[in-house]
């Protein structure tokens, strides 16, 4: 369900060069054509979907590796309250 | 510094420093919750050498600090900053003395506050000019000195206090004593109620004191100023500024943050005035860091020796004094400009009005109009590199 949300988001803010039935959970996002410019669209896309605000520590490439890696890193957030 | 101390810091100020800055500045009372815990992290002796029991750090590092502190409360990295650079003072002229060395170990291990009376009434801010003078009876001296302004005097342990060296003695030929608080009277000549750096308790005083003549510096206060005071105190002050205009970028970059949220794909309008006031603050930092590295490597240079006059380093001096306490009041008033009300309102968390009260008073401690009098005199002489 989040994962869906996320790819949703991925598809709408991240303006990827590609098709987007080739956007799987695990797809390498900057593979696809992710770029550190359209990572803060996305960023302020989540944070206001998720209700979530990313600490420095997860503003890395890492994180925004997959659909699957920034889903962990909201699990975080949440966690973390 | 290493990372340690800067987390630490980080940590002070998050827990013990920024929870009262609002009281602070509200009452302009003493930030004593931060100096409780700047003693227990024994910073107040951070400058002095590692042979007498203190952290051997250098000026970048104490500025730096003095930055650190500025972002959490404005007050509390100028008392840091102020009294640092009396601790200066006698790292760099005294030690050389028995006495200072065991003053040295004293403000390690009872980790105590200094602070400086250098104006006096009737002399109009020239803190190279006196009209007090020193008296000596045997081994004792008395002063009785007029001060406009002693900064936090009444939560020190010690006041380092200028006066000329003797009844008979030029205006101009003046010593620097080590005056402790326990053998001085203090009566109070003025209130302190500003518009900002309402917590450094800046009240002015007669004071009155007495004490052993072996506490008064062995070096005349003409070098201590021209090594110590001018370019410790304009550097670590300008230091603590930026630390004041780079918070209140945060703040601003947080009220952006939040505004982006809401129109997802399109950055607000603010998100361009975040841009550039982060490019001067960027200028501000370049001149502050520039500056205290060639203050440094001049400190390395003549360690144990007077600074040979230098115009070109003195007009630097001034200059990053001049051009940060101008630059702090564009950074903050831009910054205000973004957080919008938010940024005007007492009660926002994007609230700046403390920063901007503060930031306008860089330009008045030790006037920018009378540095500028000064550098326009050396202008005429100075040469660049």
């Amino acid at each position: 369900m989040q994962l869906e949300q996320i790819r949703g988001l991925v598809l709408q803010h991240a303006r990827l060069p590609v098709a987007s039935d080739t956007v799987t959970f695990d797809s390498d996002l900057y593979a696809a054509g992710l770029t550190s410019l359209t990572t803060v669209h996305l960023m302020l896309a989540l944070e206001d979907a998720f209700g979530v605000e990313f600490p420095d520590r997860l503003l890395s490439r890492k994180t925004f590796d997959s659909v699957q890696s920034i889903s962990e890193a909201i699990d975080e957030m949440k966690a973390s309250g | 510094m290493s990372p340690e101390l800067l987390a630490q810091l980080h940590d002070i100020g998050r827990t013990r420093v920024a929870p009262f800055a609002a009281e602070v500045d509200a009452g302009a009372r003493f930030p004593h919750e931060a100096f409780a815990a700047l003693k227990e992290a024994r910073l107040l002796s951070c400058y002095v050498p590692v042979e007498y029991g203190g952290m051997g750090l250098n000026v970048i590092e104490v500025a730096r600090i003095g930055e650190v502190l500025g972002g959490y409360c404005g007050s509390t990295a100028m008392v840091f900053a102020m009294h640092q650079i009396q601790v200066a003072c006698i790292v760099h002229h005294a030690l050389g003395s028995e006495n200072f060395q065991a003053i040295a170990r004293e403000i390690v291990e009872r980790q105590l506050v200094l602070a400086s009376a250098t104006t006096e009434l009737g002399i109009g801010g020239d803190v190279r000019t006196s009209s007090c003078a020193l008296v000596v009876e045997g081994e004792r001296y008395r002063i009785e000195k007029k001060a406009p302004v002693i900064s936090y005097a009444e939560h020190a342990d010690a006041i380092l206090v200028t006066a000329r060296r003797a009844p008979d003695a030029g205006p101009n030929d003046q010593v620097h004593i080590f005056v402790r608080v326990a053998n001085a009277q203090l009566t109070p000549l003025s209130t302190w109620d500003t518009l900002g750096f309402r917590g450094t308790c800046s009240l002015g005083f007669t004071l009155l004191a007495e004490g052993p003549v072996a506490d008064v510096l062995p070096a005349p206060y003409a070098e201590i100023h021209a090594k110590s005071m001018h370019g410790f105190s304009h550097g670590t002050w300008a230091a603590l500024w930026l630390g004041i205009a780079a918070d209140a970028v945060a703040k601003a970059r947080a009220f952006v943050r939040a505004e982006a949220r809401k129109t997802p794909g399109t950055l607000p309008p603010s998100a361009m005035r975040l841009a550039e006031v982060d490019a001067m603050l960027f200028t501000m930092r370049g001149g502050v860091e520039a500056t205290l590295a060639e203050y440094q490597r001049r400190l390395d240079l003549y360690p144990n020796q007077p600074f040979p006059q230098d115009y070109a380093f003195t007009l630097r001096v001034n200059n990053l004094k001049v051009t940060t306490s101008q630059l702090i009041v564009d950074v903050v008033s831009r910054a205000l400009l973004i957080c919008g009300i938010q940024g005007y309102r007492n009660d926002s968390k994007h609230s700046l009005g403390r920063h901007l009260r503060d930031a306008y008073g860089a330009a008045l401690m030790v006037n920018n109009d009378r540095i500028l009098l000064q550098s326009s005199t050396i202008q005429i002489v100075a040469r660049e590199g």
